[in-house]
């Protein structure tokens, strides 16, 4: 069912694009199973490069689905069949000859739940570095990566103490920490931020656009006025019931500003109407 | 659900009406049968509950009673006494015992952890996998001493002669069924959150094995293990097809070997003072390496509860 194309789609669907900066995951969702059950259809979305870009929508919509596509997450659901393609810089990372251990080393991920291992801070920090068998001064790069993630103040004195010893905040910021210390070139958010209270949930906010200066960023979120704070682009997902399933699909994509002021499509309005009146 | 609101209606429009619904009593009384029947049976639970303790209690109790008054540093260090020589002791058999069982848990911890590792995470739903699972279960009731026959069969006859190693073997029989369920579950029981963490992270899944879900799944993959080795410790039977006996320190693999299990089962069936005496104090000392196992493997499960 996975079906390979040929790989020159990619770059011209972002030659296309006369926005700024250049895809670098170009995703193309024609349907997704798991199973019998269609859960996503019809949903194309362009990442590009720098720019945090937010996949907004009612539960069971199929954002984290969509997502978890990304960098192959899906492989672990068992029944899992897609039609359609992702280029990642052009290169399709459901192709047979595509590796997806690679693919996620590439697309590092964020849970919605904390997720530290059993281990030091250090050793959670470094964890990506050893499996990629880094040689370097791994010290300095935790210290890096627990700066960039502005947990280090906060975790100096500690970094040998167990990761489940932290708060929620500081596990999701470690696990970030976690993420980008082997500097992959986009980073998928699940919902980072909806374990986390709202002063955590503001420090991860921010350190989303600061990374975003080093890092694609794409985020799942419940929240809208987090997508509206953060996302430079914003992709509107709704359920379908009138085929009989609950499929999820795109409704509208474009810039965070054009979807929040000037939605085109009635179910983009009715959303986001709803949630602020 | 709508009859249970048709029914509360009802109950409502009775208490209306003035008719007192029978809710029954606030106060406590023992005059109401149902209060006596709940306390019978409070009481009844917990009589049965300390009943069940009574064996393990009355077991060691008695063990302590006839075996300690033989227990003495002598006794860890000398040889069997011969018919009706005085003193003595066991220290070949504890060494045996030790020796065998260290062979059994070499063979069947690394395999049965492999084999937790292919059933718990390579191939959970594959045919081998469910093969492997039901043997596995079926080989954990399986009548001890049939190991022993087997091991007898397969290396006593083939080597020539009976040895630790062929007791060794016969444990480990016991034993693999037990190390490789527990460890499954070890593995099965680390949060998916932690392994997707780890794909996510981009782990191959040799990766993904090695340094998430062994580590974090080390306390029960333990606690399986010390579980095996404390039944594994107190067999009779399959060593006695195996390993047979001798009065003297093992000093070859090869060799017939004494354990605590089988010294027990010979000592106490002879008519001598010394030697029945000495049975009852071997089975002290094996009672107090089982529970020191069983309890060294709870402390692994307790700190594994933490985490």
């Amino acid at each position: 069912m996975i079906q390979a194309r040929d790989t020159t789609t990619a770059s011209k669907s972002a030659s296309d694009s006369k926005d700024n900066g250049d895809v670098v995951i170009d995703c193309n969702i024609d349907e997704l199973y798991y199973g019998n059950f269609k859960a996503v259809r019809g949903t194309s979305i362009p990442i590009r490069k720098g720019q945090i870009t937010a996949f907004i929508g009612p539960s069971g919509c199929g954002k984290s689905t969509v997502l978890r596509c990304l960098n192959r997450m899906n492989d672990l659901v068992r029944g899992f069949r897609f039609r359609g393609h992702v280029h990642f810089r052009g290169k399709d990372i459901y192709h047979a000859s595509i590796d997806p251990v690679a693919v996620r080393r590439h697309i590092g991920m964020v849970f919605q739940q904390p997720n530290p291992f059993a281990m030091s801070v250090y050793r959670n920090v470094a964890f990506g570095l050893r499996l990629n068998g880094y040689r370097g001064d791994k010290a300095q790069k935790v210290e890096q990566a627990l700066r960039s993630a502005a947990l280090w103040d906060e975790v100096k004195d500690k970094l040998h103490k167990s990761a489940l010893a932290l708060s929620g905040g500081q596990q999701q910021r470690l696990c970030i920490a976690r993420a980008i210390a082997t500097e992959p070139a986009v980073l998928l958010m699940d919902e980072p931020c909806s374990a986390l209270d709202p002063i955590a949930t503001r420090k991860i906010e921010e350190l989303m656009l600061e990374l975003k200066k080093r890092f694609t960023i794409a985020i799942v979120t419940h929240n809208l006025q987090q997508a509206q704070r953060v996302a430079d682009k914003t992709g509107f997902l709704y359920v379908d019931t009138t085929q009989g399933g609950r499929t999820g699909y795109l409704v509208e994509f474009g810039d965070t500003r054009q979807i929040f002021e000037s939605p085109r499509e009635k179910h983009t309005q009715e959303y986001i109407r709803g949630q602020f009146s | 659900m709508e009859d249970l609101v048709v029914r509360s209606r009802a109950i409502d429009a009775a208490r209306e009406a003035g008719a007192a619904f029978p809710l029954g009593e606030l106060q406590r009384s023992l005059r109401r049968p149902r209060t006596v029947v709940s306390v019978f049976l409070t009481a009844l639970t917990t009589l049965l509950t300390l009943a069940a303790l009574v064996p393990l209690f009355s077991v060691v109790y008695m063990l302590l009673v006839r075996g300690i008054h033989k227990l003495s540093l002598s006794v860890f260090t000398s040889l069997p006494p011969a018919a009706l020589e005085q003193g003595g002791g066991f220290g070949n058999a504890i060494l045996g015992t030790l020796v065998m069982v260290g062979i059994a848990a070499l063979l069947s911890v690394p395999l049965g952890i492999v084999a937790a590792i292919f059933l718990a995470e390579v191939g959970p739903r594959t045919w081998l996998a469910q093969v492997v699972r039901f043997g596995a279960k079926v080989l954990s009731g399986f009548p001890s001493i049939l190991a022993g026959v087997f091991a007898y069969g397969a290396v006593v006859l083939v080597t020539g002669g009976f040895s630790a190693v062929a007791g060794g073997i016969a444990l480990a029989i016991l034993m693999l069924p037990t190390v490789m369920l527990t460890a499954e579950d070890a593995i099965r029981m680390v949060p998916a959150k932690v392994r997707e963490a780890a794909i996510g992270m981009g782990a191959t899944p040799t990766q993904v094995i090695w340094r998430v879900m062994l580590p974090t799944a080390i306390p029960g993959i333990l606690t399986g293990v010390m579980l095996a080795v404390a039944r594994a410790a107190g067999e009779t039977a399959p060593l006695l097809f195996t390993a047979l006996f001798s009065n003297f320190w093992p000093n070859a693999l090869m060799d017939r070997t004494a354990s605590l299990a089988v010294l027990i089962y010979n000592f106490s069936s002879m008519p001598f003072e010394n030697q029945i005496e000495m049975a009852w104090a071997a089975a002290l000392v094996l009672v107090l390496l089982v529970l020191t196992a069983n309890l060294i493997g709870q402390g692994f499960s307790r700190r594994s509860g933490q985490q």
